[in-house]
């Protein structure tokens, strides 16, 4: 095997992609061969790095300097500097938002220092599309010992030792799921990995498909040894056209190595994956529904009993487990039930992995031990909140979660806790709001989802969270009354209650919880018919405070409506009357004076 | 009706051959769908019949199953396909001003087509893209951090 000098990671995540990291490597290859160093430095392409804010992004190892913000025109002279004279350019280098100084090495890096990577433990050191590479980093270690020298019952109690629960959002313990589906004497037995990530701001699962296939291939492989199962599909989002192009690679390869199909490593075992993109329906990610999605029908979450364990795909005794669960097995498997378990809270053993948006610095992928604080996540890890706004709130489990107030910034996040504060895991989508961010709003753009994702089978979410739909799309324009808030949560506990499926059971959540802790919020826009995030079209209107204005200018070049009149050497003016409140002039403002 | 275009001989003869190639299989409903709508860009009403024919389902199943998922359409597509990303961290970042700017400027509600066919707006739950919030995507190009003035002169400067 030829050996390289320096290896070029180059993240090739969706984010990245999209800041044009592909283009970056042409030119970085290219550049390298002009130089005659392709014989010394290698490029190679990695998945997800996790730092999506700061892409695209490139990891130099064996040192690790990482590299952020890379343009095509930046290689030329940093292929020079770098890689033929041997000295790292300071100008690509990280440099934290409160300290001024650059960080040249990733491990330094505050984002990635807090975080423990098991479910992500390739992450943006493995090529996703070579397997080479991931048996280089023990892949298919932990297969090979479970097909030679244990029984699918000491697989299933290693599992339960772990205290592995699922990762999808309800957190039912793996371990029992597998032991119930292995009970049932029904064959065929499917198994099936859930990779329909349909929570807007989550993309965990996407990242894991798209850096490290294998470990979920080796997880449902195991899992199916452990059930008697030899079927496995993989049901992703169409939207992941990336994730399933390289699915489609691993599956091919672990083919052709014999790690998959019939007869694995010689010991007889038979198993095959498929995979099955989506066709767009938040509620697939419930398994039954997605169930029925896989049959070709409509995905319509049944009533349970009997659960998927005993009657799941085409009948069959079914185990479903997120892309995130797979991806942990093998490690588990390798290292031990007790291993995984050192890590964790009392209830939630491991890790989690976490998608984190919105207005904080850090925006990107972060995994941490379970019980580690949303403090630590916001502002050690995310980097806190940029351009000297407030924290106001963070949203977690996304349409099913709650959002979460300053007050509680210090709870530590596992499946319990987050229960008790009327939130829940979900997926692992932790978006950050700052004061600019309307509560009542942020409730009705959750409802609005879930009205427009509800199957419509069952009455309660069908109709009921419309009927809040409509109390909140009063209350934003200025016509709430104050009974409207008892109401909500009046209907809102009978939707908990009376729901068929999670979907529904968990709908009314993000405007439970907002009522919990920003009732002011709700008052103020019913009582005051004010807005305080001025958020809410019907209830503000703009207008430049003239002690402010600096007379710029910049404001009317904003401004798409022509509404705003300047002149130099006067203050600007909005005309009301063509003012569509689209928020662009206050952007354009460097100096805050529009209100 | 405006749009009931007539389907091309040759597209029919492509849409039997995916109907015979998955007529086997059981559960085979979506991915033929997703095919032949690849082949037309959309699923009028004869090509359903066609297909739960083809298939021996009942026309319901095919059009409740059509009508449910998002990915698929009855209607045609503009030339151009303009989409707002409205998960969470695109909502946060303004990305509701964006898809109202564009309504306003395109004269075209979501998810319809503008009258010369050029662009059709659609709004999009999580493109996964959040890192970049808030995105557009136009046709295979992704624009990030787009401001509700920017969105307006990215989609004018479409020729």
């Amino acid at each position: 095997m030829k050996t390289y000098r320096t290896h070029l990671m180059v993240c090739a995540g969706t984010g990245c992609v999209s800041c044009g990291s592909l283009n970056l490597k042409d030119h970085l290859e290219s550049e390298l061969k002009n130089r005659g160093l392709s014989d010394e430095v290698k490029v190679v392409i990695t998945g997800c790095n996790g730092f999506c804010a700061e892409g695209p992004i490139m990891v130099v190892y064996p040192e690790g300097i990482f590299y952020k913000k890379l343009t095509p025109e930046d290689v030329p002279f940093l292929v020079e500097e770098h890689f033929l004279k041997g000295r790292p350019v300071e100008k690509f280098l990280y440099t934290g938002p409160a300290v001024k100084e650059k960080v040249p090495l990733l491990k330094d890096i505050p984002f990635f220092q807090h975080q423990v990577l098991r479910a992500l433990r390739n992450r943006g050191l493995i090529d996703a599309e070579n397997i080479d590479e991931y048996i280089a980093r023990d892949g298919y270690a932990a297969l090979s010992k479970v097909l030679s020298s244990m029984t699918p019952e000491e697989v299933i109690h290693e599992v339960k030792i772990s205290g592995l629960r699922g990762r999808g959002g309800a957190g039912f313990p793996t371990g029992l799921k597998w032991e119930e589906g292995r009970r049932y004497d029904a064959f065929p037995k499917y198994i099936i990995c859930n990779g329909d990530e349909g929570d807007p701001g989550a993309f965990m699962d996407r990242s894991v498909l798209e850096a490290d296939p294998h470990s979920v291939l080796e997880g449902m492989t195991i899992g199916g040894y452990a059930l008697d199962a030899h079927q496995g599909h993989i049901y992703v989002r169409a939207e992941y056209p990336l994730a399933i192009h390289r699915l489609n690679i691993a599956i091919e390869q672990a083919k052709n190595y014999g790690l998959l199909g019939k007869d694995i490593f010689g010991s007889g075992f038979d198993f095959d994956i498929s995979i099955y993109p989506g066709a767009g329906a938040f509620v697939c990610g419930e398994s039954t529904a997605l169930m029925y999605s896989l049959e070709g029908k409509r995905g319509m979450p049944r009533i349970k009993p009997p659960r998927s364990t005993e009657a799941g795909l085409w009948g069959q005794p079914t185990v479903l487990n997120n892309v995130e669960t797979f991806a942990n097995v093998p490690a588990i498997l390798l290292n031990g039930g007790e291993w995984f378990a050192s890590l964790g809270t009392g209830g939630s053993k491991g890790t989690k992995v976490f998608a984190l948006t919105g207005t904080v610095s850090n925006v990107g992928l972060i995994e941490v031990p379970m019980g580690t604080t949303l403090r630590t996540i916001v502002y050690d890890i995310g980097g806190g909140i940029p351009e000297k706004r407030e924290f106001k709130a963070v949203q977690i489990g996304g349409p099913s979660g709650a959002c979460l107030p300053t007050s509680l910034l210090d709870i530590e996040v596992d499946f319990d806790s987050l229960d008790e504060a009327g939130a829940m895991m979900g997926s692992g989508g932790l978006v950050v709001m700052n004061d600019s961010t309307c509560m009542v709003d942020t409730a009705r753009f959750f409802t609005d989802f879930s009205v427009d994702e509800s199957c419509g089978k069952c009455v309660p979410c069908r109709v009921g969270m419309k009927v809040m739909l409509n109390i909140l799309n009063r209350i934003v324009e200025g016509k709430g009354e104050m009974e409207d808030i008892e109401r909500l949560k009046r209907l809102g506990q009978h939707i908990k209650e009376t729901s068929h499926c999670g979907l529904g059971k968990t709908a009314p959540n993000p405007v439970l919880s907002t009522i919990r802790y920003f009732r002011n919020e709700y008052e103020a826009h019913i009582q005051d018919k004010q807005c305080p995030a001025l958020v809410c079209v019907d209830l503000i209107q703009f207008r430049v405070n003239p002690e402010k204005c600096k007379m710029c200018g910049l404001c009317k070049k904003a401004c798409p409506m022509e509404a705003i009149t300047w002149e130099k050497k006067t203050p600007a003016d909005i005309n009301i009357e063509k003012c569509i409140r689209c928020r662009s002039c206050i952007q354009a403002c460097k100096f805050g004076a529009i209100e | 009706m405006k749009w009931a275009e007539e389907i091309p001989r040759e597209e029919w003869v492509r849409i039997d051959q995916v109907i015979h190639k998955y007529r086997e299989r059981h559960g085979s409903l979506i991915p033929v769908l997703k095919e032949v709508q690849d082949i037309c860009g959309y699923l009028p009403k004869k090509v359903q019949h066609r297909i739960a024919q083809g298939l021996h389902l009942p026309s319901s199943q095919v059009y409740g199953v059509v009508s449910f998922y998002t990915f698929f359409t009855t209607t045609p597509r503009g030339k151009y396909i303009i989409r707002v990303c409205l998960g969470t961290a695109c909502y946060v970042k303004g990305s509701k001003q964006i898809l109202d700017n564009l309504q306003r400027e395109l004269k075209v509600g979501v998810g319809g087509i503008t009258s010369d066919r050029k662009f059709s707006l659609e709004g999009v739950r999580c493109l996964g893209a959040c890192g970049l919030a808030p995105v557009l995507v136009i046709g295979q190009e992704t624009y990030g951090m787009v401001t509700p003035g920017k969105a307006i002169e990215i989609v004018r400067s479409y020729p």
